[in-house]
């Protein structure tokens, strides 16, 4: 099994895996970030440039450093690679260029956004990002559209990822979405008015990185971070039925997938659970989902607080 | 309601030949023809592609329409909406800017009353500017439908408007 | 007189017809090797004769070919490049046009040295009255037995098609070419991995410019050996050179390689000088993407020597003094052109041509076109030049394809030799809209 090195830090992994998952499985300061790369999508990655490191040493056999900076997501490791992200100034430059690449078009309109609070690009933008802007050019604006009953696409938000296009191809049947157009005219769309009809259709929600493509059935109706996500689970005949509740008090405001510390979701679930499912007597809750303590989601406390309810509990059985 | 069915169909030689192209790729990769098949429907069909008619050709070589569709709006070839008769497209790259291309477009303009990507109220031209079409050596140039004319002043450019009025009224 | 190989026997009528081309010895190479030579001893002629890639990025074909991979069961495929699509560029065209069949006939030794058994043409589709010319000529060749089935009783199976694009600068790039082909987009892919193992339909495939093919036809006649000894150094060969803008006698010509820049640019044979008795102001040597070289880094290098057209001696210098033959797209530049204006359009050029699959070429394109749109027209700040340099900086290496390379250079080269002319346009807003600002002073060069 071949051994990599990334900033510093060893570590073998299996034939054919990428840098970036080999840095996932140390986890930490050394994951490159992503914006485009979502391991349960085939073919996805390559695009955003974010991920991007620098190869200081090609391999054992041939210790030739690569000459340009390599997609992690893309670039798998050979033995005795050595990679650096954080430690390499050229990298740090060039996400710096990258992330300001990204926001250049970007409307920037998160007081407004329902991904505020959860957005990729929020999040990246402040690790990598600078402060102020050199763009004094007009910013590409698109119309917002429905696609179907349950999501809006907001197509200025969209970074091209092409994640939602992959998760159409691959997780439904039946994809009437895709990317048309090109350069920076590209956009995500259905060409004619079309519903994108599918029982799991909405997946395309919880993938997107940025606020492009958002729930109609939760549009507007609370910050993410006043909301309690919790897991709970149904019995659901499409699906797995696994899914994070999102609650205010007793109500359930959304139903989203299980995502996991790199935001990606653990499995598809389907639209009835996603958007028909709000009763909260339809559910099992099994307890507060485990949000990062750097996430505004958890400014709340609420974990805390339900621990602290559950030692006194404890403490009064004992 | 009424259901129509599609109306649209290729003449019997642009089916004979659209076979033709398929065969010239492995069983299952007949995707492969439908950058050429677009080509040969835009040249039937009024210079454009409909929505009608990229489903049908969607339906001919079993594809999804998207597929069809993220493909003709990519390529700057074809026309997604009605063009005119005469569609001119006139290379405003680098070399031929040296050689003065951008007097010729401005005289299009004056003559004709209409701007890049305009169609004259008669419906008869429509003035496309478009990037480098490999006759640098050659310009000023434009192509109209598969004719390159090339060393164009404007002498050569009247001249030519006109003889396209005729051939085309 | 300079040795014509590839445009020999283009001035006799009708060699683009069978009869006339087979009468002048054409398809005696396939005769050669179909006959007389393995499919590797083909490739090892090719290797021998430091043929380098003719579309632009110059590397030795021989090599690549060697990459192919032959798994067992698994077709491969050789495709032509006939996307010729960089500014500057129609030198294929011409080739095509003038004698179909060379390339023709290079594809089947190609094809026969790769063990291909389905070949193709991909070509502009702006070039449709060019695909028509091929395929009447690949017509002519498989009625008379050169391709299809036991060619020449060899055993050796081979099937040539013409498929066109349809607009887009993007699929000259070799994996967007294959993506195209498939009747896709054209979005480079990912390399690796690299063509040659995972190439069209996941096939190992190799992908060749159409001069680079049609030279094959002289290696197998002449030898390899025989081949390397034209040309200088490590440019081996004849190169066919496109020259436009604002000379006497564009064109295309062919050219050893090894002639100086000086004899190709002012003698008659060749680009015959400037027109109209105007000074030279800059030069483009290999197509739009290569940087720019003001007058006195033209015929010279930066260390006084003659600058000759070979790949080493253009490209003497590095980015800071020198360019690149690149695809051979010769554009000169008289005195009267403003550099502004040029690079503001050929950045229009590659925003307009960018795929937008990643983030640095789809947003960086536009932005630079959009800065330079401004000074161009009298709106430009001084921070706009240095902004313009950080933006092809950040765009020039972290791309998925060379695109964001080609659409950065242009941008900072000019920058690099004509910052004064940047400078004048955005102090003299006004002016710049109607006069030129001349010719650029000859710095003292430190050497």
């Amino acid at each position: 099994m071949p051994k990599v090195t990334i900033d510093g830090i060893t570590i073998e992994v299996e034939e054919g895996t990428t840098i970036m998952n080999a840095a996932r499985k140390v986890g930490g300061e050394i994951v490159p970030p992503a914006m485009c790369y979502y391991s349960k999508l085939n073919k996805s990655g390559g695009k955003c440039r974010t991920c991007l490191v620098e190869v200081t040493k090609g391999s054992e056999k041939d210790p030739r450093p690569m000459p340009k900076l390599v997609a992690s997501c893309s670039t798998t490791v050979m033995d005795g690679m050595e990679v650096s992200n954080k430690t390499s100034q050229k990298v740090l430059d060039a996400r710096k260029g990258v992330v300001e690449f990204l926001l250049i078009n970007h409307p920037l309109d998160c007081p407004v956004c329902d991904q505020a609070g959860e957005c990729d690009l929020q999040n990246l933008s402040y690790e990598h990002g600078t402060e102020g802007t050199r763009f004094e050019e007009k910013k590409r604006v698109f119309d917002k559209i429905d696609i179907g009953k349950y999501i809006q696409l907001h197509m200025t938000r969209c970074i091209m990822c092409y994640r939602c296009v992959y998760t159409a191809d691959q997780i439904t049947n039946e994809r009437v979405h895709g990317v048309l157009k090109r350069g920076d005219a590209s956009e995500i769309g259905t060409y004619i008015e079309k519903a994108i009809d599918n029982d799991f259709c909405g997946n395309v929600i919880d993938v997107c990185p940025v606020g492009a493509l958002t729930d109609k059935t939760f549009r507007f109706k609370s910050r993410v971070w006043f909301l309690n996500p919790m897991d709970a689970h149904r019995n659901c005949d499409k699906c797995c039925g696994k899914a994070v509740v999102w609650m205010f008090g007793d109500e359930i405001y959304r139903v989203t997938g299980r995502k996991d510390q790199y935001a990606e979701v653990e499995e598809f679930i389907c639209n009835t659970c996603r958007f028909e499912t709000k009763d909260l007597a339809k559910w099992t809750i099994e307890g507060p989902r485990q949000i990062s303590r750097e996430s505004v989601i958890s400014q709340g406390h609420y974990v805390t607080h339900l621990s602290k309810i559950e030692n006194k509990n404890k403490e009064k059985i004992e | 309601m009424e259901t129509t069915e599609s109306k649209i169909q290729f003449k019997p030689e642009s089916l004979a030949e659209i076979d033709r192209i398929i065969k010239q790729f492995p069983e299952g990769k007949q995707k492969s023809a439908l950058i050429r098949i677009l080509h040969i429907a835009q040249h039937e069909f009024g210079n454009w592609l409909s929505v009608e008619l990229m489903d049908y050709i969607a339906d001919l070589l079993k594809i999804k329409p998207i597929e069809v569709y993220e493909v003709a709006s990519f390529y700057s070839m074809y026309n997604l909406n009605p063009v005119g008769k005469v569609v001119m497209e006139v290379c405003h790259t680098g070399p031929c800017c040296l050689v003065g291309v951008e007097k010729l477009i401005k005289h299009i303009e004056n003559t004709l009353n209409i701007k890049p990507g305009e169609t004259t109220a008669d419906g008869m031209f429509t003035l496309k500017t478009v990037e480098c079409l490999g006759a640098c050596g050659y310009g000023p140039m434009m192509q109209i439908g598969e004719t390159y004319h090339e060393k164009l002043n404007i002498e050569k450019l009247d001249n030519l408007l006109s003889v396209l009025r005729q051939q085309n009224s | 007189m300079g040795r014509k190989i590839l445009l020999e026997k283009t001035d006799i009528e009708n060699i683009h017809t069978y009869n006339v081309y087979r009468k002048e010895g054409g398809y005696s190479a396939v005769e050669k090797a179909l006959k007389k030579m393995t499919p590797d001893e083909v490739v090892e002629e090719v290797k021998k004769s430091g043929l380098r890639g003719r579309g632009g990025a110059g590397f030795p074909a021989g090599m690549k070919w060697s990459f192919i991979a032959k798994p067992e069961g698994v077709p491969r495929y050789l495709l032509c490049n006939a996307d010729e699509s960089e500014p500057g560029t129609f030198k294929d065209r011409f080739l095509m046009e003038k004698i179909p069949h060379l390339l023709i006939e290079g594809m089947i030794l190609s094809s026969y040295a790769l063990g291909c058994n389905t070949s193709y043409i991909y070509i502009r589709g702006e070039y449709m009255w060019i695909l028509r010319i091929l395929e009447k000529a690949l017509a002519e060749a498989r009625q008379h037995g050169w391709l299809g089935k036991n060619i020449l009783n060899s055993g050796y199976n081979l099937e040539i098609y013409v498929s066109p694009g349809a607009g887009a600068y993007i699929c000259g790039e070799e994996t967007a070419l294959i993506e195209s082909l498939e009747g896709k987009r054209g979005n480079p892919r990912m390399k690796p991995p690299f063509p040659a193992v995972k190439g069209l339909w996941q096939s190992p495939t190799v992908v060749n410019n159409v001069e680079t093919l049609s030279s094959v036809v002289s290696i197998v006649n002449i030898g390899g050996d025989e081949y390397a000894k034209i040309g200088l150094g490590k440019s081996t060969g004849t190169k066919l050179i496109s020259a436009c803008g604002n000379i006497r006698k564009p064109g295309v010509y062919e050219i050893e390689l090894g002639l100086s820049v000086e004899e190709f640019l002012y003698s008659d044979e060749y680009c015959g000088g400037i027109n109209d008795g105007k000074r030279l102001k800059a030069c483009i040597p290999g197509g739009s993407s290569v940087p720019v070289l003001p007058h006195y880094l033209v015929t010279k290098t930066a260390k006084g020597e003659q600058r000759l057209m070979t790949y080493e001696s253009l490209s003497d210098g590095g980015f800071a003094t020198g360019s690149m033959l690149g695809s051979g797209g010769f554009i000169v530049f008289d005195e009267d052109q403003c550099i502004v204006r040029n690079t503001w359009n050929f950045s229009r050029f590659y925003h307009h041509e960018s795929c937008g699959q990643c983030s640095p070429c789809r947003e960086g394109t536009g932005w630079m076109d959009k800065v330079l749109h401004r000074i161009e027209y009298g709106k430009g700040n001084m921070r706009d030049i240095d902004l313009l340099v950080s933006i092809s900086k950040n765009i020039e290496g972290n791309t998925i394809c060379p695109l964001g390379d080609a659409a950065a250079w242009p941008v900072a080269s000019a920058i690099r030799h004509f910052r004064e002319e940047f400078e004048w346009h955005i102090s003299e807003p006004v002016k710049c809209l109607e006069k030129n600002y001349g010719l650029v002073k000859e710095p003292i060069l430190e050497v």
